[in-house]
């Protein structure tokens, strides 16, 4: 399945890999400070309203 | 303003005052490129015009965050800001007393340091036109840079981080030109481009300085 | 003093809060349909080889890496004009995002450049003005992180992304004519002009617009993210001040 890449095989490799790391950390990171933020904005609101 | 630029201007001559520091770096600088990349005389020779722009830069960048953060510590900054000249005159007179208590300095040691980096014979003039062309460019720049940081503590690296990246189209155009000159081709390209840039610089960021420093000052 | 009696984060909170799993969702399947394509059913180049695959990721993050900065702009001359919250946020919200794009597109860039040119990294024109604009982004982001009052840091970092905006395509030319100076006429491009072929072009676009997409998504979510501290912070000075 996977095509030959010939001599360039790991170039390519790591070029995708690198990318698709990158992509990963900034959807992650932002993933989680969003949850995060959410759970401190419920508690701030619940001691406003408690 | 002239009152002011002269006030600055004595401040910076005292002792402590920072004068001589930025001198002291460039020649540092200097010194230490040799050690770093070999004694030879045609490798040195060939970079010393760039060599000696990088270390002028690096040394303008030193005095940069005194311009305003004195003033600003002891209310003064919010004193002249209140003084019936324009914000835009009191940053491009700032900028005026950061140019000749640095850059200028800078600009006639330059030749003398070139002496150091093996500059051959032909680059003494150029380095010191493409210089005092480019240096009131750094000091404007600088001068924008400091108002942006004026209110953060200890913001000095900050500062560096943001006034470098600026720094890089003067320094293209300002070593290409001395470069050029060196080598005895045609460098009024580059000297008509860096000597743009200054002058844009000097027209335009005095009112994103204001623009800045009443943000800072409210 | 309530944030939320602004109407405007709360009709953003509102309305984005619907689209997000669909902006992701559109995201993820352009950019799998698009890498699949690119990666498993074009050819290899004739001079490139197998390494015409990279543009597929080179590419649209440096498209995007320019982008990211040029809505931050944009962005930051609506808060300067208009005080809209809103709009400072995003822009605060998009600078990661553009700087993860900028990285992407030289560590392509520079992996792209090994079989091509010999070297991991070539002073190319295009690969240094996105180092440049690396730093543009790393100042950005330093600025705010710097300032405690929010509304300072949203007006000194939209005058900051202005005047960089200016320098940054100041040093755009600068960089060509530095480079130029010394290669007469070297061939460093990396095809983007080149005449891109129908077979590549295609899943290139898909790509894109996943790129694209990802941007806005990631955006929206960190544009929430920010509007929600806001809150948060606005409840904390009132616990402190009672």
């Amino acid at each position: 399945m996977i095509p030959d890449l010939g001599k360039y095989g790991f170039e390519v490799a790591s070029a995708y890999a690198v990318s698709i790391l990158l992509l990963l950390v900034i959807v992650g990171l932002s993933w989680r400070q969003s949850v995060a933020q959410r759970r401190v904005l419920e508690a701030a609101e619940a001691r406003k309203n408690g | 303003m002239i009152a002011l630029l002269l006030r600055d201007l004595r401040l910076a001559t005292r002792a402590g005052g920072g004068f001589g520091l930025g001198l002291v770096f460039f020649l540092i600088v200097v010194v230490l490129v040799p050690f770093g990349v070999g004694p030879e005389t045609a490798i040195l020779s060939k970079i010393a015009s760039g060599i000696l722009w990088v270390a002028a830069l690096l040394a303008a960048l030193l005095s940069l965050d005194r311009i305003f953060a004195l003033d600003f510590e002891d209310g003064a900054l919010t004193l002249i800001a209140t003084a019936p000249i324009p914000l835009e005159a009191m940053g491009l007179a700032k900028a005026t007393a950061h140019w000749l208590t640095t850059g200028l300095p800078l600009t006639i040691a330059a030749p003398i340091l070139g002496v150091l980096l093996q500059l051959p014979n032909s680059g003494y003039s150029i380095v010191a036109l493409t210089l005092l062309l480019g240096t009131p460019a750094l000091s404007m720049i600088g001068t924008f840079g400091a108002a942006l940081t004026v209110g953060i503590r200890r913001g000095g690296l900050l500062l560096s981080l943001l006034v470098l990246p600026l720094y890089i189209p003067t320094l293209i155009f300002g070593a290409e030109a001395a470069r050029r000159g060196t080598a005895g081709l045609d460098a009024t390209t580059p000297l008509l481009m860096l000597a743009g840039i200054t002058a844009g610089c000097i027209a335009l960021l005095p009112f994103a300085t204001a623009a800045v420093l009443r943000i800072n000052l409210r | 003093m309530s944030l939320w009696e602004y109407a405007n984060p709360k009709k953003f909170m509102g309305w984005t809060g619907p689209i997000l799993p669909w902006a992701f969702g559109a995201a993820g399947l352009c950019l799998v349909v698009g890498l699949f394509w690119g990666f498993f059913l074009t050819p290899d180049d004739f001079r490139q080889g197998s390494t015409v695959k990279i543009i597929y990721l080179h590419v649209p993050a440096a498209l995007m890496a320019i982008n990211a900065w040029m809505m931050m702009l944009v962005a930051s001359l609506i808060w300067l004009v208009r005080r809209h919250h809103v709009s400072a946020l995003a822009a605060k919200a998009a600078a990661p995002v553009g700087i993860t794009m900028t990285l992407i597109a030289l560590m392509t860039g520079a992996i792209w450049g090994q079989p091509m040119w010999g070297t991991y990294w070539a002073w190319d024109p295009r690969l240094t003005s996105f180092l440049i604009l690396f730093l543009f982004y790393l100042g950005y982001m330093a600025l705010w992180a710097a300032i405690d009052d929010p509304d300072t840091a949203a007006d000194l970092t939209s005058v900051l992304c202005m005047v960089g905006s200016v320098f940054a395509l100041l040093s755009r030319y600068a960089v060509n004519f530095w480079n130029q100076g010394l290669h007469q006429g070297a061939s460093l491009s990396l095809d983007k002009e080149e005449n891109v072929s129908d077979v590549f072009f295609f899943p290139l676009l898909v790509c894109i617009a996943g790129f694209v997409l990802l941007f806005f998504a990631l955006v929206l979510l960190r544009t929430r993210t920010e509007i929600r501290a806001r809150r948060v912070r606005a409840l904390q000075l009132r616990e402190v001040r009672q």
